[in-house]
């Protein structure tokens, strides 16, 4: 599985990086971004979903790899 | 006192300002979210109210039929003169696309987590600073003694203005809260000192360049050149109108739960931890900031015959209170997980300021309930709520267990 942010829907609320630091970070403007290449493992999946179901824009996308 | 008729029926005459709005809105926005999702109102001059979150977000998002030019309700609309469009009087919060992104670029950088959390060792002092004025009593005044006083120190820290000038920056700040709708030749007469005290800073900062946001601000550039002095100093003004009464509503608001919700306090004073997730549950609950948007052009939504010129009352705290987007959303739950509340709005005009009001929350509450980790309310009866657009406690006496 993989996160991954829209940067044309995140508008910087800043949920996600404070809540799953090790995940998100956050860009000079104050946007999320993800950490990596947003490989999620049995560890983070849960955090990850819990910034998704945090994000008031829906920005965040968690999707099985292709 | 002025003689306005008290509303009736808010899903045909909502008023925000209404006594009984401005004493307890909760039980209006549950009535007309089941009734009549879009209320009306021919007061100040005709508007609409969506009362679902559904609503709100859609307006919010929606910059081709909804105009940002100006975000405060008043009995008059903005004229054409007062507006160098697309810019706004005070960009990037009065501004649409295009414009906008070239205006908020500007400022984000500023208020971005890195330099705001660099602010909180400034913070904490400040708060502990009030609190030591406030030590010895066995009753306090948690709005008029400690939340009023924080945003203005913490504003007036990030500009860079001295220390010794505070009460002069808060009686500016005073003005331009309170007159909010003056008439225009009142507020430039208003606005004189101001003007020339932040000029005499702006100067200073000219010559004496240093790390604060009024150096950021006139050493930014867009398209190549500084910005004129009264883009800076419009951007100065705005940060004090939108950085003040909104977070010490919002503090105010937090102590004021606590303050009558023993187990709460209990949790919060025994589990630092979960400071973070109280914090969105305070920002939800207590959303304080309600914006506006004109209706750009004649246009029907959801049934409503909308007209050019309209307002609409965007009202981010009673999305926070829709049943279909919370579950339990009329009940506080301090370590509610799931939490997609809206209180610094949506789309493009998110509060710029949303890290810097988590972080005074987070700080002013901790360092509060540090100092008196019991207390309750002096006299419930006493505590007033401002009217308007920005909802939190003004009058809270706070009596102190030991």
């Amino acid at each position: 599985m993989k996160v991954r942010i829209d940067p044309e829907i995140c508008q910087g609320q800043g949920r996600c990086f404070s809540i799953a630091p090790r995940i998100f970070d956050f860009d000079d403007l104050g946007n999320g971004v993800v950490i990596g290449d947003g490989t999620l493992t049995s560890d983070t999946l849960e955090l990850a979903r819990l910034a998704q179901l945090n994000c008031p824009e829906h920005a965040i996308f968690i999707e099985d790899e292709l | 006192m002025t003689d306005i008729p008290l509303v009736q029926d808010f899903a045909t005459d909502w008023d925000h300002s209404d006594p009984q709005w401005v004493a307890d809105p909760y039980p209006i926005w549950d009535d007309l979210r089941q009734r009549c999702p879009v209320a009306h109102t021919e007061r100040y001059g005709g508007g609409w109210f969506p009362a679902t979150h559904a609503g709100v977000s859609e307006i919010a998002k929606d910059t081709e039929n909804f105009t940002s030019r100006t975000v405060v309700i008043g009995n008059g609309r903005p004229g054409e003169l007062d507006l160098p469009a697309p810019i706004g009087v005070a960009p990037p919060i009065t501004s649409d696309p295009p414009f906008h992104s070239i205006a908020r670029r500007l400022i984000l950088p500023a208020f971005a987590p890195g330099p705001i959390n660099a602010l909180e060792p400034m913070i904490r002092e400040l708060c502990s600073k009030l609190l030591d004025d406030m030590a010895g009593a066995d009753v306090v005044n948690a709005g008029t003694q400690y939340a009023q006083y924080i945003p203005p120190g913490v504003i007036r820290g990030m500009l860079g203005f001295p220390e010794e000038d505070i009460e002069l920056f808060l009686e500016f700040v005073h003005i331009i809260l309170e007159g909010i709708d003056h008439p225009e030749e009142e507020r430039i007469i208003e606005f004189e000192p101001i003007e020339k005290y932040f000029v005499a800073q702006m100067e200073d900062h000219i010559a004496n360049p240093r790390d604060d946001l009024t150096s950021y601000l006139l050493n930014v550039e867009l398209d190549g050149q500084n910005l004129a002095m009264e883009h800076v100093f419009g951007t100065m003004i705005l940060i004090l109108v939108a950085g003040i009464d909104t977070t010490w509503s919002a503090v105010g608001s937090a102590i004021w739960h606590l303050a009558h919700n023993r187990d709460d306090l209990e949790r919060l004073v025994n589990e630092p931890d979960l400071m973070p997730v109280a914090i969105e549950e305070f920002l939800r609950f207590y959303a304080p900031v309600t914006m506006a948007r004109l209706v750009k052009h004649d246009m029907e939504y959801q049934g409503c015959p909308m007209k050019e010129d309209d307002w609409i009352l965007l009202g981010f705290p009673a999305a926070n209170r829709d049943p279909v987007a919370f579950k339990d959303a009329d009940t506080f739950i301090i370590d509610r997980a799931e939490n997609r509340h809206v209180a610094f709005g949506l789309g493009i005009h998110r509060c710029a300021g949303s890290n810097l009001a988590r972080l005074e929350m987070r700080v002013a509450i901790e360092e509060f309930i540090k100092r008196y980790p019991r207390f309750d309310l002096a006299d419930a009866e006493a505590v007033t709520w401002a009217p308007g657009q920005i909802r939190g406690p003004r009058n809270l006496p706070i009596r102190i267990l030991r």
